[in-house]
């Protein structure tokens, strides 16, 4: 890579860590959102 | 089909299956990708940083695109008031402001080795920048209303509004002059790159865009969610 090392590193692990980051957010957010309406939904059937 | 996918459980149902088969096409599509990305020769004047090319302009294109659906979802937001037009929207936003965001970067560290300098106020790079703005601009403003409906139709006329500066990223390096390439891909005669750097473009521009409509359909399903729960908090709160 020699001279060009930095950028051309720089920019693959820029877009791995915007991706990446986007990919776990999105997961993890799915998964409360989910937990929360279950216990929503449990909660209401025992009202 | 879109009539019968508008509603969010049937929509839910039909695409619960497909969200697995989609992340596993899209880890496929960027193994290889990025094989290909290494294992093609570098340039004879650009050197290695052609390979910045094959992250660069998917996530470019990617940030137009997604920005596209967000018109044509916002559009029918506000005019039909499709229950999951809005949730679309709202959905794609993020993700268009991540590709979007990684196309600034990647493109500036293209620019420092290859123009000498970081940043330069020309067209493409100014329009695509403005993009930008707006994706925030859209995501800002949907968490700042907390009326639902109110929210949807502010952030769709938004959407809308942004939608002129496409063909202006699109043109820019013809109406102006401008340190960026013109088009190399979509031209009269075919395209003017080389075979062994267009096959790692294609599958990258590939895995970009199943890549997309995997996150898409999770951040979909997400905001289906939190739809639903919320209904049934301010049900359980009134009774």
């Amino acid at each position: 890579m020699g001279k060009y090392a930095f950028y051309v590193w720089g920019a693959y692990g820029a877009t791995l860590l915007g991706l990446g980051a986007l990919v776990v957010i999105s997961l993890r957010v799915q998964a409360q959102r989910r937990m929360v309406l279950e216990a929503l939904q449990a909660a209401a059937e025992t009202q | 089909m879109i009539n019968f996918l508008a509603n969010p459980e049937r929509f839910t149902r039909v695409t619960r299956p497909l969200r697995s088969w989609l992340a596993g096409l899209t880890a496929l599509l960027f193994v290889w990708g990025l094989y290909l990305c290494f294992a093609s020769p570098e340039d004879y004047q650009q050197g290695d940083t052609v390979r910045l090319m094959y992250i660069h302009v998917p996530a470019a294109w990617m940030g137009l695109f997604i920005y596209a659906a967000m018109g044509v979802a916002s559009f029918f937001g506000l005019i039909f008031r499709h229950a999951l037009a809005d949730a679309a929207a709202k959905a794609l936003a993020p993700i268009g402001a991540v590709f979007t965001g990684l196309a600034l970067v990647t493109g500036s560290l293209w620019g420092k080795p290859m123009w000498g300098a970081w940043w330069q106020w020309d067209g493409r790079m100014t329009s695509v920048l403005v993009l930008f703005l707006f994706y925030i601009g859209y995501i800002a403003l949907h968490a700042s209303i907390e009326d639902e409906t109110r929210a949807a139709k502010s952030t769709a006329i938004l959407a809308l509004v942004g939608l002129v500066n496409l063909p202006i990223i699109k043109f820019s390096v013809e109406w102006w002059n401008s340190l960026h390439q013109g088009e190399s891909i979509f031209v009269k005669g075919g395209p003017t790159i080389a075979a062994s750097m267009l096959w790692p473009l294609f599958v990258m521009v590939a895995a970009y865009h199943v890549l997309t409509i995997w996150l898409f359909l999770v951040r979909l399903d997400s905001e289906i969610l939190a739809r639903k729960y919320r209904a049934l908090r301010a049900r359980l709160s009134f009774n």
